[in-house]
């Protein structure tokens, strides 16, 4: 069979007929899904999701291709499969109905089978057969057929028949997907990978540090070009998505458009009022310094500005969040409500951290969101090689995407050193700090921009203060005393309202001293005045009676000259 | 199907297994050298063990698909031992006599003391 499947692909080379598969990622990595009337081998350990690969593979083949598919399992009941993928919403018992899915239990019980001379595995395929011919299926899985090497102890005529089973699923052109257990130093235990060598995809699921990682790999994949990376792929209640990590677009359309931070205060303290859009922030500070209430306000502007917000949170839940947001005067339950803003919470240890990236990158690929906030990267634990280049890689997925993002980092409060944060702080375009000050007995918080790349920005400190209106940014008193926060500023200022108090009243004391002696100066002059016009009047009566007596005099001799004259 | 089987079981535990009636199903796919080799192990097993207390029903895959997933017969042929209970399966041409008789446990309590 392999001698004569070799020219057989290497003529259909260029145009190789594929199924989709209609899992996320799966098909891109395959570049448009398995290989169409050709078996697949499927292999990974318990538990890797063989058989909802197979079961994903049939039902969207039936919803989405109109092909339809057997499911012949060799493990579970029909009932249980029914009741286990009701929960991700596939309906087999009505596509069943529909005719577009046939579930046939083989049960295979070594007790019960007694062997007694030659036989073959003519019922299977005729079981098989009828399956298919009924609803004329394109589609078959096999899951998983090693258990038949547990109920019959003729390994010879097993293999033989597993041969020509294989054969004959090639014969009539159905895409099958076999699933098989990893074993020891092979692909599968049984070595099914002699028999089917057209498509080998490799699950896994790892434990590292305690936490698993589903990763996927197509180990070979006859008369086509797939990813031969290990990709990690996530099972939830959306079913499989496999996540290529693509490589990140750098060259991208910058932006000159500036968001606001959600605070005041501290656009005020940029130029440009604000971050640009697509740029990346880091704020980091110890324990309790605001991080989280700073990236609510960041998350309710854009929110408020209509634009759909996604926040990864890996500390608190989303309701804690709407709570503590709600007590410095946002209401993020309102945006949750009218599906702007979409959180995302899950345990740092939930997932390695590949799949935290993927989980990311799935979420921001289904809500578009055009901010997105990370609460917080520090949670990640792992090998800081590790962290640091998922982190990376995350920055390039929101860059490429055009997201503004906000990141938030515990730095520990032990090391006071500027934190490298896992290397990000480097490649982010902005950074706040945010920094309690310990004195007089009180924490105060303080806000300091360390860059904001492409701006020019404040360079002092802001102390911050969380009022039940929002937070609000405070300059810091800077003078000959120090750079003094909270009450050792409050009463600084006090201290200066004093003395500027008592200056006032020196100066309103002087004032009034020059205003009386001005006045008494103008009283002396007034009085001079009084005196001189006095001499002035008596100077003016005298000359005027001296005048009157000279007329006097002259009318006199004149009247005794007349009655001189008349005398005579 | 199983419903006829049911009942048929029903009926064994009633009538007791000291009844010692044998009812055999043979699956079969076709006319082949194997099944007709089985059906005639089977008759002669039966004559020489079970005379005149059993029952054989040949089913033949190729004309009856459907009857395939009822005994979940994988194998062919399939001797299929429905009364008396438990169940049991014999595959294979039966041309081992004695591990069909120990199959179908036809003599067991003589053989061991």
């Amino acid at each position: 069979m392999r001698l004569m499947s070799k020219p057989h692909s290497a003529r259909e080379l260029t145009g190789l007929l594929k199924a989709p598969t209609g899992i996320v990622g799966f098909d891109d990595v395959t570049l448009g899904g398995l290989p169409a009337g050709r078996p697949t081998l499927i292999c990974g350990a318990a538990g890797c999701g063989k058989t909802l690969f197979g079961i994903t593979f049939l039902v969207n083949g039936a919803t989405l291709c109109d092909e339809p598919g057997v499911f012949m399992t060799f493990e579970e009941r029909p009932e249980d499969l029914e009741a286990n993928f009701r929960s991700l919403g596939y309906d087999l018992n009505g596509l069943a109905a529909a005719g577009k899915l046939i579930v046939d239990h083989v049960r295979v019980e070594r007790s019960e089978i007694e062997e007694a001379g030659e036989y073959d595995l003519e019922g299977l395929f005729v079981r098989l057969g009828f399956a298919v011919d009924r609803i004329g299926a394109k589609r078959v899985v096999l899951d998983t057929i090693e258990s038949l090497f547990a109920g019959f102890t003729d390994q010879a005529i097993l293999r033989a028949e597993l041969r020509r089973l294989f054969g004959w699923l090639k014969e009539r052109g159905l895409t099958a997907v076999i699933t098989g257990e990893r074993g020891e130093g092979q692909l599968t235990r049984h070595g099914l990978e002699e028999y089917v060598s057209d498509c080998v995809i490799l699950l896994d699921n790892r434990v590292e540090d305690q936490i698993a990682t589903r990763r996927l790999r197509v180990v070979k994949y006859r008369g086509s070009s797939h990813g031969t990376n290990e990709f990690p792929f996530l099972i939830d209640e959306d079913g499989i998505s496999v996540l290529p990590i693509t490589a990140p677009r750098r060259n991208l359309a910058v932006c000159n458009e500036i968001v606001s931070s959600g605070i005041p205060g501290l656009d005020a303290m940029i130029r440009n009022g604000g971050f640009y859009r697509g740029s990346t922030i880091l704020v980091s500070g110890v324990s309790g310094t605001g991080k989280t209430t700073m990236a609510s306000h960041f998350v309710n502007a854009a929110c408020l500005r209509g634009e759909r917000c996604t926040f990864f949170s890996f500390e608190e839940s989303a309701e804690e969040i709407c709570r503590n947001a709600r007590s410095v005067g946002l209401d993020l339950h309102a945006h949750v409500a009218a599906g702007l803003l979409r959180f995302e919470w899950a345990r740092p240890s939930l997932y390695g951290l590949e799949m935290h990236l993927a989980r990311m990158q799935r979420d921001i690929e289904t809500f578009k969101p055009a901010v997105v906030v990370i609460d917080a990267i520090s949670a990640f634990r792992g090998p800081a090689g590790d962290v640091q280049s998922i982190l990376l890689r995350t920055v390039d997925l929101l860059k490429s995407s055009g997201i503004t993002a906000m990141f938030t980092s515990l730095r520990s409060g032990a090391s006071r050193d500027e934190g490298t944060d896992h290397g990000l702080s480097s490649i982010m375009d902005s950074w706040i700090k945010l920094v309690d000050v310990e004195e007089n007995g009180e924490r105060n918080r303080i806000l300091y921009l360390i860059k904001s790349r492409g701006t020019s920005h404040s360079n002092q400190l802001r102390e911050f203060r969380m009022t039940d209106r929002g937070i609000e940014l405070i300059d810091a008193y800077i003078g000959p005393e120090g750079v003094l926060t909270g009450t050792a500023r409050i009463t600084q200022e006090a201290r200066d309202r004093a003395a500027a108090d008592q200056r006032e009243r020196e100066s309103n004391r002087r004032q009034r001293q020059f205003a009386r002696r001005r006045e008494a100066v103008r009283r002396q002059i007034e009085e001079l005045e009084a005196a001189l016009q006095a001499e002035e009047d008596e100077e003016a009566m005298l000359l005027g009676e001296d005048e009157l007596r000279d007329a006097t005099l002259k009318s006199d001799q004149a009247a005794r000259a007349i009655r001189r004259r008349a005398a005579e | 199907m199983t419903s006829d089987a049911e009942r048929l079981d029903e009926g064994a535990q009633e009538a007791g297994e000291d009844a010692g009636h044998y009812y055999l199903r043979l699956y079969v796919a076709g006319h082949t050298t194997k099944s007709t080799l089985a059906l005639n192990n089977l008759k002669r097993v039966c004559e020489t063990h079970l005379a005149g207390r059993y029952e054989i029903e040949v089913i033949d895959l190729r004309e009856n698909p459907q009857l395939a997933a009822g005994d979940q017969i994988l194998a062919i042929p399939t001797l299929v031992r429905r009364l008396p209970q438990p169940l049991k399966r014999i595959i294979g041409d039966l041309s081992n006599t004695e591990k069909v008789l120990v199959g179908l446990d036809i003599r067991p309590k003589v053989a061991c003391p």
